[in-house]
């Protein structure tokens, strides 16, 4: 029944990608320059995938709606970049860094791509030295690795506390390195509104450009989708403001199946929300909870006179502290991982323990390492988090414990892949963190940067030239062909519908709501009944959206509130298709927890024989419920265990 | 908190700006800057008049997308922080506050307070990047690099490219957002092959495209986000000069021939 042929090479897991790379077809470079290939996103995996493909003499185009490539939200990822280097001696290996991966992705991503991924991240370290990223070093001159979360070894590499903006510079540089040879031709300030199909093959996009107003055609013989993830669905996330999903949601409505889309990554220490104005919320990075103790008050009468100031967190006594996550898994006590961290301080606010001026948030404690380190140790190791935490809460959290909660921070659905990184639609490929392929249910710490850049630089090249080595003799695209007419009439059309409304609410407005209902139904914790009553709800706001939006201002102009009106009715159908697949998802695994399946410690419980697959959506009309296909995961490499950090 | 607003209203490139003034009462003193203008924005709307328009992205600092001229001071009164960082309690309630988009020819208003930074952009495209195709490269490890020298180049690189130096500048010159990426390349031995062609093809591309020159007020670095220091103009200098003493001896020594 299934339509889903995710093209595995076949043989044994560790030759896979060397196999597959030695019998593809190639194209030579004089029919390079004849191909044309349309990246989207200027992120990890769109820069570097224009970079890489501009280098082998395809001609590139990359789009990107920031004002430059070099602002993609990449550029925000704090903490470090994995890869299988084994500099320290301590036992890493490539095998070990997929079976990390895998095991922390809860046992629902593909082996064959995630070996690939530990296979290939030895060579983004060597590339982006070479392209001039200044990793930390040691004093002998050597690369300074730190640990992560979900491992026992220190693979991680780092610039400060900007690895994310170093690296993205880096690929940014070597893209821009092609746009002054004329290999890439860099469109900033335009969004893609659709793709265009021709003969069942990806073909173009229209795009607007968001300085002029103008909706444009532009043709390619393939196309790269690299646009990140939808956390944004949330409204609050850790997310840029722009993030959003409307390029892979006019794919998903153009024939690519959307893969697990109610898997999402809950990070368990950002700063709590202020109030009802709050745009946006901020990540504390994970290093953090190396020398943090998390914890909140154990008495009902602390929280209150907390809350009411009649108490500093430093005079509750030692013995009156649940110090809930070394109570609740000795082993690994503040290192969980994140999706364990996260339920763990939802269940205790819940509970009434929760402390802050609303009650949603814990204590993330330095005074035991300061007394054991000494500030100045501290404040060597995360002064520059200590200082942001200052700027943004106003309080010293040298004194003070910070106050943290959980936010949404990434997604590892998205839409379906198969080994090429090509989607259900033949020539539109995607890569980076707007793919479903190599997190599973959960992705561990400084592995987004991994995948990426892995994709970019090391996987599209190949995959993408065998793709386009039969089509050397199709000639370029016309923009003045039917499908890019009818496609931009659509585009327009159903912009104009959103100025027809003439409602009375901001865009914002319908957000929130949207963000509401995610968070409570949709977000760490979920169950049938709330699944159901959250998509009525979202059909609810959505029909509202269409009969009371307001959007101001003109078609033909820079216009911000058109912008999130269009990104915001596609949210409004992402999120209701997270529910659907969250509740035909009858299992707890990784960032999905059904209160329903759990064990009788309240860990999640895995249903292997029923769901270890990964559930690929197809768009069947505006009307009709989506249909599910199934790619059934098969484990050859690695044993599938219960999950333990007890 | 209460406050009066003169924003830089502009509907487009060519049209003529003027300041228009705006009032906003009830706002939290935890909200930053950014969110003040949303509260704004959510009652232009609900009126029915076109919201104030600014660029802004990722709200924490690092994508340099935000730019605001906050009474006289790129980024605002708080050192240290981009626009999206700042926060109200740096204001007293009561506070009028002057908002402009960033002033240079090289930078021109679009709309309102957001400006085309594209000249960034294509002084990177002259030359700020190393000449490396992806693939074929040495182990990372094999070029060992002084610690000192990677945590130089990393001061350097943590330009994020919002163009507060040159908003802050009277002559509007991008020599402090230049220097930053010749230091960074220039200090790690991957980027020294071609470090002479890169100061003099990025300083030619700056001169090209309408940046002032520097005197050397220091403007730049006080009201970095960044703290990027001057001394990387120092060092841009030095580069620049040893590359056209160098260049002048090519051309003696090819004369010979």
């Amino acid at each position: 029944m299934t339509k889903l042929n995710s093209k595995i090479p076949q043989g044994p897991v560790a030759t896979k990608w060397s196999s597959y790379k030695d019998h593809i077809a190639l194209v030579n470079p004089s029919n390079k320059r004849k191909l044309d290939i349309i990246v989207v996103g200027t992120g990890l995996a769109g820069a570097s995938a224009a970079a890489s493909l501009g280098a082998l003499g395809f001609k590139v185009k990359a789009f990107c709606y920031q004002d430059s490539p070099r602002r993609a939200h990449s550029i925000a990822a704090q903490g470090g970049i994995n890869a299988s280097k084994n500099y320290q001696n301590d036992g890493d290996s490539v095998y070990r860094l997929f079976y990390d991966t895998i095991k922390g992705g809860d046992y629902r991503a593909r082996e064959g791509n995630v070996y690939r991924l530990a296979e290939v991240s030895g060579s983004i370290i060597d590339q982006s030295v070479a392209l001039g990223v200044p990793f930390a070093r040691e004093y002998g001159g050597l690369l300074d690795n730190r640990s992560f979360g979900g491992a026992q070894v220190s693979r991680t590499f780092y610039a400060r506390g900007q690895t994310g903006q170093q690296l993205l510079l880096g690929a940014y540089s070597a893209m821009s390195r092609q746009v002054s040879l004329g290999n890439v031709e860099s469109y900033t300030r335009h969004e893609m509104l659709d793709v265009v199909i021709i003969d069942g093959r990806a073909r173009g996009i229209i795009a607007r450009n968001l300085v002029t107003g103008e909706i444009e055609r532009h043709s390619a013989h393939a196309v790269v989708l690299a646009t990140g993830g939808y956390g944004n669905v949330f409204f609050l996330s850790t997310n840029a403001m722009g993030s959003n999903a409307t390029a892979i949601w006019k794919a998903y409505k153009k024939g690519a199946f959307f893969g697990n889309p109610c898997f999402t990554q809950i990070h368990p220490t950002c700063i709590p929300v202020h109030g009802d104005f709050q745009s946006k919320l901020t990540l504390m990075s994970e290093s953090l909870r190396n020398d943090g103790r998390i914890w909140v008050p154990k008495r009902k009468e602390d929280v209150e006179a907390l809350r009411h100031n009649k108490m500093k967190p430093k005079d509750i006594a030692e013995e009156n502290r649940d110090y809930y996550l070394e109570r609740r898994y000795p082993a690994f006590g503040n290192l969980v991982p994140r999706d364990v961290a996260s339920r763990a301080a939802k269940e205790r606010c819940d509970a009434g323990f929760g402390v802050g001026e609303t009650g949603l948030a814990v204590y993330l404690d330095f005074a035991d390492s300061i007394k054991r380190l000494g500030r100045n140790v501290i404040e060597e190791r995360y002064g520059n988090l200590f200082q942001m935490y200052q700027k943004i809460v106003d309080e010293n959290p040298y004194e003070n414990p910070m106050m943290i909660y959980p936010a949404v921070h990434y997604t590892m659905g998205g839409l379906w892949v198969d080994y090429d990184l090509m989607s259900t639609v033949k020539g539109l490929f995607v890569a980076g963190e707007a793919n479903f392929s190599d997190h599973g249910a959960n992705r561990l710490g400084a592995s987004a940067l991994m995948q990426g850049l892995a994709d970019g630089y090391f996987v599209l090249p190949y995959t993408i030239q065998n793709y386009l080595a039969d089509q050397i003799n199709v000639p370029r695209f016309k923009t003045d062909l039917p499908e890019f007419i009818e496609s931009e009439k659509q585009v327009k059309a159903s912009l104009q519908q959103l100025f027809d409304v003439k409602g009375t609410k901001t865009v914002d407005h319908f957000h929130r709501q949207l963000g509401k209902i995610m968070w409570e139904y949709v977000g760490m914790a979920r169950n049938k009944e709330g699944l159901q009553k959250a998509i009525t709800m979202i059909r609810e706001v959505r029909a509202e959206f269409w009969k009371d939006v307001k959007i101001t201002g003109e078609f033909n102009e820079v216009n911000p509130e058109l912008e999130k009106a269009g990104r915001v009715a596609d949210f409004l159908e992402l999120g209701e298709l997270m529910a659907i697949d969250a509740l035909n998802r009858e299992e707890s695994c990784g960032g999905h927890f059904r209160e329903e399946y759990q064990t009788p410690e309240g860990e999640a419980l895995r249903n292997d024989d029923d769901y270890m697959y990964v559930a690929a959506w197809e768009y069947n009309g505006d009307s009709k419920e989506p249909i599910l296909n199934k790619e059934s995961l098969e484990y050859e490499a690695i044993e599938v265990k219960q999950r333990n950090y007890k | 908190m209460d406050f009066t607003l003169k924003i830089w209203r502009q509907k487009n490139a060519k049209a003529k700006g003027k300041f228009a003034t705006y009032k906003i009462n009830g706002i939290s003193d935890s909200s930053s800057f950014l969110e003040m203008l949303d509260v704004v924005n959510e009652q232009q709307v609900i009126k029915g008049e076109d919201p104030i328009v600014f660029d802004h992205d990722c709200r924490e600092g690092i994508c340099g997308a935000c730019s605001l001229y906050i009474n006289g001071r790129p980024h605002g009164p708080d050192d240290a922080v981009t626009t999206c960082q700042l926060h109200m309690r740096k204001f007293k309630d009561g506070d009028t506050i002057v908002i402009e988009p960033w002033r240079s020819k090289a930078f021109p208003v679009i709309r309102d307070l957001m400006v085309d930074r594209q000249a960034f952009d294509k002084i990177i495209q002259a030359g700020g990047f190393i000449s490396v195709n992806t693939g074929g490269i040495p182990d990372a490890n094999a070029i060992l690099i002084p610690k000192e020298n990677a945590d130089s180049s990393m001061d350097a690189a943590a330009c994020i490219g919002c163009g507060a130096c040159v908003a802050a500048c009277k002559n509007a010159s991008a020599m402090l957002f230049v220097a930053a990426k010749v230091s960074h390349l220039a200090l790690l031995p991957q980027g020294k092959a071609e470090a002479t062609r890169r100061v003099q093809a990025m300083v030619a591309k700056m001169d090209e495209l309408g940046f002032g020159n520097c005197t050397n007020t220091g403007a730049c670095e006080a009201e970095c986000p960044k703290e990027i220091s001057i001394d990387n103009i120092a060092r841009m200098n030095r580069e620049y000069l040893g590359a056209k003493i160098g260049a002048q001896k090519d051309k003696v020594s090819g004369g010979g021939f």
